[in-house]
């Protein structure tokens, strides 16, 4: 992948991969790389934690779309499509740290600088389990993962995107991620319960 | 109630308290209870992590040549150095030698790093605290035109280029949205800027935001993508390939030269822009010197970026290793991260169980095993603290010591000890800095200096990068083009049983992982990370930390606005999702503030 090469469409996952359903925006869009291939002016991105780093992406997208585990306080595993300006945009100058740039901040950065995709599309789940430290999807969100990437190929259709299917698998250096870290070696991998305590405290348990 | 002394403090918990709570989402974070005396004045400090991480525990079974890919996902940004650190423990391990073109395309990735975090810092997280935004809306572009002539030759500081800044910030705070100004405790009577100093930094907080990604495309052109570039177990996974007939996606020339050119711009970003800003930024609130803690009495390095390959002693090593105690800055000790006796990790005050919790373990035999519960003064429940019990365990960060001191990591120690040895890359600036702002040597000890050291450091690694590469150069041009080596990469080639231990220096201070390989699979893994260190809560003789011992004694201007508190704290660049979730407190006597 190679960084100065001009992109029309960011298809962006955010989250944490080791914390269960946040991991949610990077496995959906290893997924959609996995099975589709697109065009050079699209640009597929596991963009993890990354926060502010994050900004020079969104502001080189005329198009953008975004899959993340968000809190709506629906029920688990419920889908939540938002658009363009409803997408929330919010910063704090009290951050206590840098990591605290939450993805909202990073829209506001961009919408600052006036560099801000012109369409937007957030395609997000509602979480049922986070605190399960070295844990996968659960199976309320990873369920829903087929109809999320089917809403993810229609806007991109909308905007004149045409996926193919890919008609071979993918090689061991092509994944978005380290081999380790894609879905089924991360779970596969995981120890038993006995030798890695799984939970966070109460607070975060029952908080 | 209790009182008593430790490390020169006078720790007084009876006056009121005070509470800073973040609350984020992806990661967790940190909380602070402080008290105040009628003064207003902090009598007493105490850090929480508030987030169970178990790094340690996800990795065990797993294969040690992946380590470094989750390594890369404890944190959002601090990843490659992480990852670095991870595979230099397995290389420790296992005895494998990397080349030297894969230890200079390291540095060059962890020079990088520290570049990049610290202007980032510096503009986008820690100049709100001192930089009134609002106050920028009064500035006459004019005369902040002739400040930025004044201090520095950059060539964007006509007095329209500043009336558009300033024209655009007006349009964001008549819509209504600060966007990244919101919630500042704008108007704050510790802010001293004049109004042009705030529209200057207005103006380079944007510039920053705007360069900082040409920094970064140095780790996708050595690390193959960004975000999370990738590494490898031996030396660094890019090819270089300089007559373009090699592997596709190999490093050719053009690639190298573009990075050069990176180099270039960067240090001229960073002389021109961010150390000129500091020291204007600086002169304003040179009278302002609290939040020095350990600073002035115990800090420490690991040392990093090894001139040769493979070299991990002190003398090879370009960023200082050691440890001044008590404040005797004319003896700098040995640092050894294999000793038992020397780095060990107490739990008295954190939500972990040992066998025994007088005793502390060194990171080799380190046990991670949570236990989370409150002391009998706790205010609140389990799920909602109100108020903390700072007698009883309290965070979720282990206690570090080293030889049984709390230290404080970070820019601000790598410089003292730098100074203290004498070397003229870290003295000479040092002195340049206090010769300029006319303060003396002890001006340091503070959180200005903690800034300063940062900023300083960052043009140090800056220019590093540019001796790295061309040592990059000069080497593939004498016809080594090697960036790996794998003759150990099979674990066939290990033995049975290992153990190693990697380090680096984070952006934000000493980082070290420790691991244990049985059978080809990780049977321990330890990550001590900077802000274990400099977040770390008391230990069994009830030394404070270092951020608990930097909040001693400041002052606070107006006590429900703690911008004096998050200033200090924020100039330790605090890396929270690596050490530490979430509570929210509202007690009847406490004055609670959220951060957000």
């Amino acid at each position: 992948m190679i960084d100065e090469q001009p992109f029309d469409v960011l298809v962006l996952g955010i989250g944490n991969v080791l914390w269960a359903d946040e991991g949610f925006g990077v496995r959906a869009v290893e997924a959609l790389h996995e099975q589709y291939e697109f065009p050079k002016q699209v640009r597929l991105m596991d963009g993890g934690t990354q926060g502010l780093y994050l900004v020079q992406y969104v502001q080189a997208a005329r198009r953008l779309l975004v899959f993340d585990a968000v809190d709506y306080g629906l029920a688990p595993g419920t889908i939540k499509l938002v658009r363009d300006d409803e997408v929330p945009r919010f910063m704090g100058a009290k951050k206590m740290s840098l990591h605290q740039t939450g993805f909202q901040e990073v829209l506001a950065s961009a919408a600052l600088t006036g560099r801000y995709p012109r369409e937007l599309l957030l395609i997000g789940v509602q979480p049922q389990q986070l605190e399960d430290y070295g844990g996968s999807l659960t199976p309320a969100v990873k369920g829903r993962m087929p109809e999320c990437l089917q809403f993810a190929l229609q806007q991109l259709k909308d905007w004149g995107v045409q996926p193919v299917p890919r008609t071979r698998p993918l090689a061991a250096d092509e994944h978005l991620n380290a081999h380790a870290l894609g879905l089924d070696a991360y779970e596969a991998g995981r120890p038993g319960a006995e030798e890695a305590c799984r939970i966070g405290d109460a607070r975060v348990l029952y908080g | 109630m209790s009182v008593y002394e430790t490390q020169g403090f006078k720790l007084d918990n009876s006056g009121k308290r005070v509470v800073v709570d973040p609350v984020t989402r992806i990661e967790g974070h940190m909380r602070v209870e402080v008290n105040l005396n009628d003064k207003n004045v902090i009598t007493n400090a105490v850090s929480t992590g508030t987030m169970w991480r178990g790094l340690e525990v996800i990795l065990k079974g797993r294969d040690p040549r992946d380590a470094w890919a989750f390594t890369e996902r404890i944190c959002g940004v601090c990843t490659g150095t992480h990852a670095l650190t991870s595979v230099r423990a397995v290389e420790d391990a296992l005895g494998i030698r990397i080349p030297e073109n894969a230890n200079s395309i390291r540095n060059i990735m962890q020079l990088n790093l520290q570049v990049h975090d610290h202007l980032v810092h510096f503009y986008h997280l820690h100049a709100l605290d001192w930089v009134d935004v609002v106050s920028a809306l009064k500035a006459d572009p004019k005369a902040t035109s002739e400040l930025a002539q004044s201090i520095s030759s950059w060539p964007l500081s006509s007095p329209g280029y500043f009336r558009d800044i300033q024209t655009r910030l007006k349009k964001f705070v008549e819509s209504g949205q600060l966007g990244p100004f919101m919630n500042g405790y704008w108007g704050n009577p510790a802010y001293l800027l004049p109004p042009e100093a705030n529209l200057m930094a207005v103006a380079h907080y944007l510039e920053a935001l705007d360069f900082q990604k040409e920094i970064v495309k140095i780790h996708t052109i050595y690390g193959g993508k960004n975000p999370h570039p990738n590494w490898l177990v031996g030396g660094v996974p890019c090819a270089i390939n300089v007559h373009d007939t090699g592997a596709v996606g190999a490093v050719n020339m053009e690639r190298l030269n573009l990075v050069s050119s990176i180099i270039d711009r960067t240090i001229e970003f960073i002389d021109q822009v961010y150390i000129p800003d500091l020291l204007a930024i600086a002169s304003f609130y040179k009278g302002w010197l609290h939040g020095g803690g350990l600073s002035g009495k115990s800090v420490m390095s690991y040392g990093d970026i090894p001139d040769k390959a493979n070299d991990h002693s002190a003398k090879n090593l370009m960023l200082p290793r050691g440890a001044i105690i008590n404040g005797d800055l004319s003896k700098v000790h040995e640092v050894d991260m294999r000793d038992p006796e020397q780095i060990q990790e107490f739990v008295t005050h954190s939500w972990f169980s040992y066998e025994d919790e007088t005793k502390g373990l060194h990171p080799w035999d380190g046990v991670t095993e949570p236990n989370y519960q409150l002391g009998k003064n706790a205010k609140g429940s389990n799920t909602n603290i109100e108020q903390i019990d700072e007698a009883a365990k309290y965070s979720w960060i282990k206690a570090p010591r080293w030889r049984g001191h709390a230290m404080e990591v970070g820019p601000l120690a790598r410089y003292i000890i730098g100074y203290a040895q004498n070397n003229p890359e870290f003295k000479e600036p040092v002195d340049m800095v206090l010769k300029k702002l006319d303060v003396p040597v002890t001006a340091l000890f503070s959180t200005l200096g903690r800034t300063a050291a940062r900023g300083l450091e960052a043009s140090w690694a800056a220019h590093k990068m540019r001796y790295f590469q061309d040592k990059l150069m000069a080497n593939i041009k004498a016809g080594d083009l090697s960036t790996a080596n794998i003759d150990k990469w099979e674990p066939r080639t290990w033995p049975k049983e290992a153990k190693g231990v990697g380090f680096t220096e984070a952006p934000r201070g000493a980082l070290g992982h420790w691991v244990r390989i049985k059978d080809g699979k990780i049977d321990n893994y330890q990550c001590v990370v900077p802000t274990t260190w400099n977040g770390s809560p008391r230990d069994p003789k009830g030394q404070i930390g270092a951020f608990e011992a930097s909040l001693m004694n400041t002052p606070l201007a107006r006590a429900d606005q703690p911008l004096e508190i998050l200033r200090t704290l924020h100039s330790f660049d605090p890396c929270l999702a690596c050490s530490t979730h979430v509570m929210s407190p509202d007690g009847a006597e406490m004055t609670s503030v959220k951060v957000r």
